[in-house]
């Protein structure tokens, strides 16, 4: 009873915790206004339960399901989204060609070491704070895609059908996040994160 | 024969979508011979698995089962 009344009085918990949701959601619906709406909905839901958790982390891992059913029911009933990567041109394209030399194998620089297990990764609060940071610094063209096919767990045709892009489209998008993801997860943890 | 480029696309590629026969096989081949692309494919299902788990931890650090 007094992780309940401690949580409603959190205010900064609360104020973090919508800025978190909020960037979840927008990135995925394309509309901010949208995007408020469902947290909105979400954080309500969630309070009407508010009893029934022990914590600031219980809560927050609902409130986060709630918010990831809501998008996938938004996402499921619009007939079309906006791809972000369409309304960028191709110029400013990241330079993943850099990775490889002319014959298409690995520069010796960036070549990719062996990591230890996710488990262990995932144990390290650094980690996480790193994965944080790469994440955000993913170009919102590539993180939409890569939210909706690792985070909201969406299929890959559902996620072509809704935005109107091939699967082939689909795979650049995928190619380059995860390439991207992994070049900067790389670089901060093995070279910066053992500190 | 593949090289590293090409291998690394169809390892992501066949995150999201089955491969066709000759793909598969093209790639294990590369995948025989190159330490770094296999370091690649298993770093690429770890983000994976990780990006599920992100949407469930407490400020970069206690993550909810």
């Amino acid at each position: 009873m007094s992780d309940y009344i401690n949580l409603l009085q959190d205010h900064q918990f609360i104020i973090d915790l919508r800025q978190q949701m909020l960037k979840f959601a927008v990135v995925q619906l394309a509309s901010l206004q949208t995007a408020e709406d469902v947290v909105q909905e979400a954080l309500e839901s969630a309070f009407i339960h508010i009893d029934s958790f022990k914590g600031k982390a219980a809560f927050k891992t609902w409130v986060f399901a709630i918010l990831k059913n809501k998008t996938i029911d938004l996402i499921r009933k619009k007939s079309r989204m906006v791809c972000i990567s369409e309304l960028y041109s191709e110029a400013e394209e990241m330079s993943i060609d850099e990775l490889f030399d002319q014959r298409g194998h690995w520069q010796a620089e960036h070549r990719p070491n062996r990591w230890e297990s996710p488990e262990d990764m995932m144990e390290n609060h650094d980690f996480w704070m790193i994965f944080h940071i790469c994440l955000n610094h993913l170009p919102a063209k590539y993180a939409q895609v890569f939210i909706l096919r690792e985070m909201v767990e969406l299929e890959s045709d559902e996620i072509c059908e809704k935005m109107g892009i091939s699967i082939s489209h689909l795979n650049v998008l995928m190619y380059r996040s995860r390439t991207k993801l992994r070049a900067c997860l790389e670089t901060g943890w093995l070279n910066e994160g053992k500190m | 024969m593949l090289n590293c480029n090409e291998a690394t696309k169809l390892l992501s590629k066949k995150m999201d979508i089955p491969l066709f026969f000759q793909e598969e096989s093209a790639l294990l081949l590369h995948l025989c011979i190159c330490q770094s692309c296999r370091n690649y494919g298993k770093q690429i299902k770890s983000i994976s698995k990780i990006s599920k788990i992100y949407t469930q931890i407490d400020d970069f650090g206690n993550q909810q089962k």
